[in-house]
């Protein structure tokens, strides 16, 4: 089998996903179509020798919806040769694309192939492509479902996170991504999306509070205590009786931001890499995904570690730098928990509570995040990995060439 | 057609009346299902027939829907496959469904003229008609109770009616089995007139005459109201649906999760193809055990008992006009109120007038509240509350029929209450004991007539706990029996019989289920978790919360007792020593004194006392479904085994009462339909099995007895020999 190598990875900043965000009057397609030409423009790639583009996308509906990725390749003046395929593993359809794409290098399918994601929650919003896990009591009744925020939720409860735990969490991630932004951390990566007219909109997360702290923090509301109270909190209770009840400890300061952007990375094989003239920055050494418990949902991060690790022949502590998503404190909390990772090891640049999470295109946004850290800090391997809806994870590591 | 009179008018309408003959209630009888496609197909070919009413011949009513009994239908031979009995159960539930929209597409108008309660199957005849005229009577129910048997509305209910009031409003109706008054059922939208009562006929006549003869949900323009499960706003209602049915049900209730299928399903489909999906999951339904065991307990027997299925029959019937209750406590108070309202005169005696009027305060209090409902005249209530006479004076004891004693349980003092009331009674009245632990005979021996001393075991609260346990001391005569079975069929409770033993039979059996619970605190399983498993069986709160609830001292106390009755036949009971400390060092009485296995704070929610994993440290935590799953065999099963101890002593004899018992008095798992049920539908063998496995690992308080292995030997149920013995006697 072929290797797979990463070649470059760019992604847009982040712009608030509402109303009054700055790429709210970008389209989901312009961004994905920015995403992909700035991919192309700066290794001056022949996009005929790009095979595929596999973009994840959690809401395909309305404008994101049919296929998105073949129409952003059309957009972005790609090789008509190019294909494109849209996918959906929910948070993880960023990274789950970029495993795709380093699949179909590895096999031979591919020479290069795009991986990345795109989602303009401002325009479709989440949810929007409606869905049968939480509706038809043929899947929800068994599977005990509940939302996210109540699983995360109920996380915090099993394993013993309090508010204060988790808003300190927080805390580090505005402190984090502050610091990354003022010190250029992510220079190399993000690309300025611009406007009809070609000029830039918006060229930094916008969406940070880097003066947050624990009172601005404390002073927030629990998200999900009506929602849970009203139903779901004994719906979860029923699957963990152990825990009394479920304590609501998060906001909308511990929790994701909800975004808009884009991500795409590269990657090929060693003799497309030659034949390009591009030089590897690092190789995937391998990725996995697994499902996990569909009710407490957000736990899949640690078994899909342990299974990517166990299949590699790794250790915890082989791993110079971890990344998983900061959909909700207490998943990372539990999973530093669960693995003993040091804080100084996970999530080093900040993360989506203080810059945002665009649900599609994420994976591709942190897989780019941690091979800059990885070339910054002279390190050698990272992993990556997203907690999913429907109770999964899934993970790749990187080591750099 | 013997159920439906047809008279056609000189307008051609056709008045058809509704009327099962030798019954005194219209229900849908296999004769009935077999008759309504005849009636269609007459409406709808007769051309002399431009348009139908359709009515009660009955005085009690429209329709109170299926006849339970009956539902099943007589298999003429087993069916050949598990194929062949599915299709088989389709096409006998489709009849029924078929015939109904048979009805509603037949091109000529039709109304309902409804002149008594719809229930069930008797609204969904009328939701198939194209017009619904109710009489305004506030007496007259129009509701859909099928869920509160195991089953749900199987002939077009859950496709009719969120068409008819959209779906929220109808999985709220359908899931609790909750009925409308007529001027509700208009508000709501379920009929489309109310008219003075009598007047119902004229009124849908009148409307045939012009009506349309096509359904909303017909139309070509139709929309869902409130939309479907993909409407931005029907989503939320199917998310919160399926949360709520969970949490309401824990997911016990085959019925609710095959009903709020059959709506998601449906409601995206045309009207056919609706109802093959209702007809589908409703004969998946039916087939349940679930469905089963709770109509036979909850509808069949229950019915039986309270008609007095098991009063001798040899003992002419009695009625109690005057009863005198020894006790204004808590149980005392409330035993005046069921009889006051059941009108019979009632002196209620405590030692202080005071105590005695408090008592009586109680019943004034829950009559005032009927009254600000609206749910009682004035009138009537100031002459129930005149029924109950507080006093200290045992001369009022003079002509009553029967002796309620409800004192403290201490055999003195319910020795020197009993002497003094049987000094005023006539030698044929009956002395009853609402006693909760004291075994009967013993009480008895204070009495002059032991024939005529019994035991009748009230549960609290009294005003709703619909159950009461007669318990037969050694000495008590037949008569004695049948008078207490006239009372309590009186008040309007269901009366079970049993024989004299610790704790009768409920109390006996419920202690176990604490017991349990007990065990696994001791065992170190999370406090946390006990209780919510205990939840998931079914049962109506968690083990430590009821222990906390009955007074975690009262159980000290009884344990104490039996230990000195037993001597050295005591077996102590698992964690008694748990008890023991809370109750005599820390002074945690349970709910009672706020302090018990919970903290119960002024305001909020009670939440799980710190201190008790210091007195048992938790060493399990983490639940699997595999261990949950265990757990609640354990909560059920040490239960049922303990009915099936009641029964090979004597204690009951009946599966039906022993079922009914369970249910209605401690709250046994209803879905389960009663611990002998249990034990049935589980299977003899297979029970004895997990007892065996059970009583090896966690303790010879699962061992089954004896009966039980014969009967696992001999491949019999408990109801399967009692209707053998009914035959042969």
């Amino acid at each position: 089998m072929a290797e797979a190598y990463i070649y470059d990875a760019v992604r847009t900043p982040r712009g608030k996903g509402k109303k009054d965000g700055s790429l709210h009057e970008i389209t989901a397609l312009s961004l994905a179509a920015q995403a992909l030409a700035a991919i192309r423009d700066r290794n001056q790639l022949d996009t005929s020798r790009v095979d595929d583009v596999v973009l994840g996308c959690v809401a395909p509906v309305g404008e994101q919806g049919a296929d998105i990725a073949r129409t952003a390749v059309l957009t972005a003046g790609y090789a008509q040769t190019t294909a494109g395929v849209q996918v959906n593993r929910f948070c993880a359809s960023g990274l789950e694309a970029c495993n795709m794409a380093a699949a179909k290098v590895m096999s031979g399918e591919a020479d290069f192939a795009i991986g990345g994601g795109v989602e303009a929650m401002s325009r479709v919003p989440m949810g929007s492509d409606g869905g049968a896990w939480p509706v038809d009591p043929s899947s929800a009744f068994s599977t005990y479902f509940v939302p996210q925020g109540v699983s995360a939720d109920m996380i915090a409860s099993k394993y013993g996170f309090s508010r204060a735990d988790v808003d300190a969490y927080a805390v580090e991630s505005q402190k984090r991504s502050a610091r990354s932004w003022k010190e250029g951390r992510f220079k190399n990566s993000v690309v300025p999306v611009k406007d009809q007219l070609g000029l830039t909109i918006l060229d930094h997360d916008e969406l940070m509070r880097p003066d947050t702290d624990m009172q601005t923090l404390g002073a927030l509301n629990a998200s999900f205590q009506m929602m849970g109270e009203m139903a779901f909190d004994a719906v979860i209770n029923q699957r963990y009786p152990e825990v009394e009840r479920v304590n609501h400890v998060h906001t909308p300061g511990n929790s994701s931001g909800i975004v808009d952007g884009a991500s795409a990375v590269l990657i090929g094989s060693k003799e497309a890499g030659i034949a390009a003239g591009l030089k590897p920055r690092a190789r995937i050494k391998g990725m996995a995904s697994i499902g996990s418990e569909p009710s407490i949902m957000l736990t899949g991060p640690e078994p899909v570690t342990r299974k990517l690790l166990g299949k590699l022949g790794m250790g915890v502590g082989d791993i110079d730098l971890y990344e998983l998503n900061e959909a909700f404190a207490a998943v990372v909390l539990r999973y530093m928990q669960a693995l003993d990772i040091d804080h100084d090891k996970i999530n080093v640049c900040g993360g989506a509570i203080a810059m945002g999470h665009p649900l599609g295109a994420t994976g591709g946004m942190i897989l780019g995040t941690v091979l800059d850290e990885l070339e910054r800090t002279g390190k050698g391997t990272a992993l990556v990995t997203l907690c999913i809806g429907g109770g999964m994870g899934t993970a790749t590591v990187i080591e750099r060439v | 057609m013997e159920n439906f009179k047809i008279e056609v008018d000189a307008d051609g309408i056709a008045l058809v009346t509704f009327d099962v003959p030798g019954r005194s209630m219209n229900t849908i009888t296999s004769k009935v299902m077999e008759e309504i496609p005849l009636l269609v197909e007459r409406i709808k070919t007769d051309a002399a027939i431009k348009g139908a009413v359709i009515t009660s011949g009955k005085a009690t009513g429209f329709c109170a829907g299926a006849d339970l009994g009956d539902l099943g239908g007589a298999q003429s031979a087993a069916p050949a496959s598990e194929e062949a009995a599915l299709k088989a159960g389709f096409d006998r539930s489709w009849r029924l469904q078929g015939s109904l929209r048979a009805l509603e597409t037949c091109g000529k108008p039709v109304a309902a003229a409804i002149n008594g309660l719809a229930l069930g199957g008797g609204l969904e005849i009328t939701l198939a008609c194209h017009y619904r005229v109710v009489g305004d009577n506030p007496k007259i129910q129009l509701g859909l109770p099928e869920t509160k048997v195991g089953l749900f509305p199987g002939a077009g209910g859950t496709q009719r009616l969120p068409r008819l009031i959209g779906v929220q409003a109808a999985l709220m109706q359908i899931s609790e089995g909750k009925s409308w008054r007529p001027q509700e059922a208009k508000g709501a939208g379920v009929v489309h007139e109310v008219v003075p009562a009598g007047q119902e006929v004229e009124a849908a006549k009148a409307w045939v005459k012009t009506g349309k003869a096509v359904q909303p949900w017909d139309e070509k323009s139709f929309k869902l109201p409130g939309g479907g499960p993909y409407h931005p706003a029907g989503i939320q209602v199917f998310i919160m649906g399926n949360a709520l049915l969970r949490k309401q049900s824990y997911g016990n209730y085959p019925a609710l999760t095959n009903m709020l299928k059959a709506v998601y399903e449906g409601v995206q489909v045309p009207m056919d193809a609706a109802l093959r999906i209702e007809t589908r999951y409703f004969v998946k339904t039916l087939m349940t055990p679930q469905a089963k065991a709770m109509i036979r307990s909850l509808f069949l027997s229950k019915q039986e008992l309270d008609k007095g299925a098991v009063r001798p029959a040899g003992v002419p019937k009695s009625e109690a006009k005057k009863v005198t209750v020894l006790g204004a406590g808590m149980m005392g108070a409330g035993i005046a109120y069921v009889q006051a309202m059941a009108g019979i005169e009632t002196v209620l005696i405590d030692t202080t007038q005071e105590a005695a009027d408090k008592g009586k305060d109680y019943a004034k209090g829950l009559i005032a509240k009927r009254v600000s409902r609206g749910q009682m005249t004035q009138e009537k209530a100031d002459a129930t509350l005149a029924l109950i006479t507080p006093t200290t004076d045992y001369a009022h004891v003079k002509g009553s029929d029967l002796v309620i004693e409800a004192v403290f349980e201490n055999r003195d003092i319910k020795a020197e209450v009993t002497k003094k009331a049987e000094a005023q009674l006539a030698e044929d009245a009956v002395f009853g004991s609402n006693t909760s632990t004291l075994p009967i005979s013993g009480l008895a021996e204070a009495s002059v007539r032991p024939e005529n001393f019994i035991g009748i075991h009230f549960f609290s609260p009294v005003d709703k706990m619909m159950l009461v346990e007669i318990i037969m001391g050694e000495k008590t005569g037949e008569v004695a029996l049948a008078k207490a079975i006239d009372y309590v069929t009186k008040i309007k409770k269901t009366p079970i019989v049993v024989n004299d033993s610790r704790g009768f039979y409920t109390s006996r059996c419920f202690s176990t289920y604490l017991t349990e619970g007990m065990a696994m605190l001791k065992e170190g399983y999370a406090p946390a978790m006990i209780d919510n498993v205990g939840r998931m069986t079914g049962m109506p709160r968690g083990p430590l919360e009821m222990h906390d609830d009955v007074a975690l001292d009262l159980s000290y106390k009884i344990g104490q007792q039996t230990a000195k009755d037993l001597g050295d036949k005591y077996v102590p009971n698992p964690g008694e020593d748990i008890v023991a400390k809370m109750v005599s060092e820390l002074g945690r009485y349970g709910r009672k004194n706020k302090k018990g296995f919970y903290d119960y704070p002024e305001s909020g929610p009670k939440s799980l006392w710190a201190g008790l994993s210091e007195l048992a440290p938790v060493t399990v935590s983490e639940s699997t479904p595999e261990l949950v799953e265990e757990m609640k065999t354990r909560l059920l099963y040490r239960q049922a085994v303990e009915a099936a101890r009641c029964w090979e002593e004597g204690v009951i004899d009946d599966p039906r009462e022993a079922d009914v018992g369970a249910i209605l008095g401690w709250g046994f798992a209803p879905w389960s339909g009663g611990p002998i049920t249990l034990i049935d539908q589980v299977g003899a063998a297979k029970f004895v099995e997990t007892c065996d496995r059970l009583a090896s690992q966690y303790g010879e308080r699962f061992k089954v007895p004896q009966l039980l292995r014969d009967m696992a030997a001999n491949g019999e149920s408990f109801y399967g020999r009692f209707s053998a013995k009914a035959k042969a006697a």
